[in-house]
């Protein structure tokens, strides 16, 4: 991708794919709205009607809001499997509490006397309900209908976590790429969405005071509608379904480079890494792109596939550090040093399956290989400054900076603290640039094709062997952003394409070209 | 009209409504009067089923009501609630039409009635039948409310403390013009009410209530010069004086007015024996103690009495005397 490009260029270009994400977002948050105002609006009248169980329901869906939407998205993945059934049901729970809660203060909020009123006059409880007290709670139950909108509208964009699509596929992806054109084409329709919803919303609110029987047809009318935006995109072609990381979608040497070197066009939807390896394992996903070094790949019995027309890149892990921090304490690149060459491909695979299946310490994992190779020393004093270690949020990493955190602390006098959880390759990068890291381990495939993002020719004559890529990070990072490469610690932790190891035995599929043949031959 | 036998409500073990009876005659004001908790509001809820009665039975017209189903019963029964309870996303002429459309009257007949109703309650439709409720005053409220219960003209109207939410001057000016009104005088009516001057100024009979009980029930006269318990004369002890002039009407004391004699001839009467001594006294301050005419009743026609504030006094005197020293008490409660 061409950095030079300008926001409205990549509009252009992406024109279609931000149109059909906009409108799975949109229908995402209106089908999962509508079930929540069915299901909401009769259960807000019940506890209305029957207060001792207010407690009960009310404090149920409470609860559930207080669930980080990617922590509900992950218990619905066992129970519902990946895509759009259960990041519906999870926006659905979201939801749920705002209408539940209006209805019943709206209808407990009306007048006694006019309910009393309304019984006197020989109302029937249905007629009461219909005719007095819906109406008079209709601004209330809207209030909550438009809050739960909103919230839709915002955690809809974790759906791309789960292959259910929507806005958030460009939010995440352009974290991941350091692409800020991407993050924008996601982010600023999905904020557009939440402002046009809302003020909508307010406009039907405001209307419902008075004319209330209108708001109440119209609006299952528009929600409705909405809904079926869902179902416009969709249709793909082959039976295999390949789900891969945000990151990778936007990537030469990944989505982008399968299509133009594989011509790849078997069906594709958009995941989170932290459930991808799980889809595939409970066949909810067929082929799914994942690192050559994860610990998963063991477990879960994953067969890497070869990758015939070199489209991935090496990826050798290297710590980076910023310059003044080498000059400060120079101790520290030999620290960091003593790691290099300790790790090949094989053991940092072992290490992760410690961490990603065994369920591992980190620094238990950690220890236990320094103390085997005899690396490991008792923390000194830590009196002659601090250092910050970052890493982004897998596995290997805090594998990684705990080993670096051990080293630096038992052989210099240097105090280590750990950032770890640092989202993507972009949050990291800028807690580096900006200073608020000093050191965390990145790849050296990362490094150009993210960071960099050289010419294509370019690309292509460094890429050749892992040396040549090495040099010419290294030089490029010192030139540009005042950042060292310190030596590599000998894993090549490179994409990869993978299968269950089962299905590519039966399909006889080894590499990706054989899978992209495989799959055309299937249409 | 309406025959309730050994009523009772319980809530737990409060009786809030114990084993009272009461008839009431058609056409008839009938009015509740007692302090707050002491059933009379029960009482009232009861006959529409707003309450249901732990014992007893009420029949209207003859039926049982516990019989009927419910939201019928209601529909069939004008009701007037103290906070108007007017629903505020209906219009008024919307909130007027509430019963009728339930009853399924035509739309252009309940329009047409609306109209006569806001014209008698002094209401111009052109105004008020778009207006909503918190666009009107407290005393316009009301009024809507009164005609939402007067609009599918049922036989029996019953109100809770009508004009209880209103200021003491709206409240005396629309009761009396209510009860000019002609929708009224053709209706039975249960009123609810702790303000003793407004059940004597509305009732043809009064029922006294104390802690679910019936102290005394009868005509406001009954309740003044023949109270049936200390509690009752205590209860109107304050405002017994104008009570008494409010009670006694003109044609009562004929008998101690003097003749105009030759007075006479000039004057035509000005004042009927209907008038309370009340009003009369009022009449005769506000014309400078111009000297009253009345009429002679039925077999005395022709014969005029003349009377000035003071001779009006001293007539009310006498005959108030003159009550307590001959009339028997009648037995204090259940006049079933």
């Amino acid at each position: 991708m061409n950095p030079q490009s300008t926001f409205l260029d990549f509009i252009r270009q992406q024109g279609d794919k931000i149109l059909s994400q906009t409108a799975e977002h949109i229908g995402l948050t209106f089908i999962s709205l509508l079930i929540a105002v069915v299901i909401g609006v009769p259960l807000g009248i019940f506890v209305a009607r029957k207060k001792r169980w207010a407690g009960l329901v009310l404090g149920t869906a409470g609860i559930l809001q207080t669930i980080p939407s990617i922590a509900l998205l992950g218990i619905m993945i066992p129970l519902l499997g990946i895509g759009p059934v259960s990041a519906i049901v999870a926006l659905f729970l979201y939801a749920l509490l705002p209408i539940i809660r209006n209805t019943y203060t709206g209808i407990t909020g009306v007048d006694p006397v006019v309910i009393e009123a309304a019984r006197g006059m020989g109302m029937s409880s249905r007629q009461i309900l219909t005719k007095v007290e819906l109406p008079l709670a209709m601004p209330v139950l809207l209030a909550g209908i438009r809050t739960a909108t909103v919230i839709n509208v915002g955690v809809a964009t974790l759906a791309a976590y789960i292959a259910a699509g929507g806005l958030g596929e460009f939010i995440f992806g352009g974290i991941a790429l350091n692409n800020s054109h991407m993050m924008l084409a996601g982010a600023i329709p999905a904020a557009g969405l939440a402002i046009l919803f809302d003020f909508l919303l307010s406009r039907i609110q405001k209307w419902s005071l008075r004319k209330s029987h209108a708001a109440i047809w119209l609006l299952p009318v528009i929600i409705l509608l909405l809904s079926s935006f869902y179902l416009l995109p969709a249709v793909y072609g082959s039976r295999l379904l390949a789900g891969f990381t945000p990151e990778f979608m936007g990537r030469s040497d990944g989505y982008l480079g399968l299509r133009e070197k594989y011509s790849w066009n078997l069906r594709t939807v958009v995941i989170s890494d932290a459930v991808m390896y799980n889809a595939a394992r409970e066949k909810k996903l067929d082929i799914i792109s994942g690192y050559s070094t994860d610990g998963r790949i063991k477990a879960y019995d994953l067969q890497v596939l070869h990758d015939d027309q070199g489209i991935f890149p090496p990826y050798y892990a290297a710590p980076i550090v910023r310059r003044e921090v080498l000059q400060q304490y120079p101790e520290l690149e030999t620290a960091l040093n003593s790691l290099s060459g300790l790790i090949n491909d094989s053991i940092m695979t072992a290490l992760n399956y410690q961490a990603d299946f065994l369920k591992q310490d980190p620094e238990q994992i950690a220890r236990g290989f320094l103390k085997q190779k005899q690396l490991w020393q008792p923390p000194r004093n830590g009196k002659r400054g601090t250092i910050r270690l970052g890493s982004k949020i897998f596995a290997e990493q805090y594998i990684l900076i705990n080993m670096y955190r051990m080293l630096i602390e038992g052989s210099t006098d240097l105090k280590v603290v750990t950032k770890t959880g640092l989202g993507g390759t972009k949050i990291c990068f800028d807690a580096l640039t900006n200073g608020q890291i000093d050191c965390y381990p990145e790849y050296t495939g990362t490094g150009l094709l993210v960071m960099l993002q050289p010419e294509a020719a370019v690309v292509a004559r460094v890429s050749a062997n892992k040396d040549s890529v090495y040099q010419y990070v290294q030089q490029e990072f010192l030139r540009r952003y005042g950042v060292g490469w310190l030596k590599p610690i000998g894993f090549n932790n490179a994409y990869a394409l993978m299968m269950r190891r089962q299905q590519a035995a039966a399909l006889s599929i080894r590499s990706i070209s054989d899978l992209v043949h495989f799959a055309n031959k299937q249409r | 009209m309406i025959v309730a036998e050994h009523l009772s409500k319980y809530f737990g073990a409060a009786k809030a409504v114990d084993d009272i009876s009461f008839t009431v005659q058609e056409g008839e004001n009938f009015v509740f009067l007692g302090t707050s908790g002491c059933g009379k509001t029960t009482t009232l809820r009861m006959i529409n089923r707003l309450i249901e009665p732990s014992a007893g039975s009420i029949s209207v017209r003859g039926e049982n009501v516990l019989n009927q189903q419910p939201e019928k019963l209601r529909r069939s029964i004008g009701y007037v609630l103290q906070h108007n309870g007017l629903f505020p996303h209906y219009t008024v002429a919307e909130n007027i039409a509430v019963v009728p459309a339930l009853l399924g009257m035509p739309v252009q007949q309940i329009r047409r009635r609306t109209e006569e109703l806001l014209e008698k309650l002094r209401l111009p439709p052109a105004k008020y039948m778009n207006a909503y409720p918190a666009q009107l005053s407290g005393g316009q409220q009301q009024r809507v409310g009164i005609a939402r219960a007067l609009a599918a003209d049922p036989p029996l109207l019953l109100m809770d403390e009508p004009f209880g939410a209103l200021d003491t001057i709206s409240r005396t000016a629309i009761r009396k013009e209510l009860s000019e009104l002609d929708e009224f005088k053709r209706k039975t009516i249960l009123l609810v009410t702790h303000d003793v001057q407004e059940a004597f100024a509305l009732a043809h009979k009064i029922c006294l209530m104390d802690r679910g009980k019936i102290v005394q029930l009868g005509t406001p006269a009954d309740l003044l010069f023949r109270p049936a318990t200390p509690f009752v004369s205590a209860f109107l002890e304050q405002e017994k004086m104008q009570l008494s002039l409010k009670s006694v009407r003109l044609e009562a004391l004929w008998n101690y007015l003097p003749d105009a004699g030759s007075a006479a001839p000039p004057y035509p009467a000005n004042i009927s024996g209907n008038t309370t001594l009340w009003d009369a006294l009022e009449m005769v301050y506000t014309q400078s103690d111009q000297p009253l005419f009345l009429p002679g009743p039925a077999g005395e026609q022709g014969r005029l009495k003349q009377a000035g504030p003071a001779e009006l006094l001293a007539a009310g005197a006498q005959w108030s005397k003159q009550q307590a020293a001959t009339a028997p008490l009648s037995p204090p409660t259940n006049h079933a």
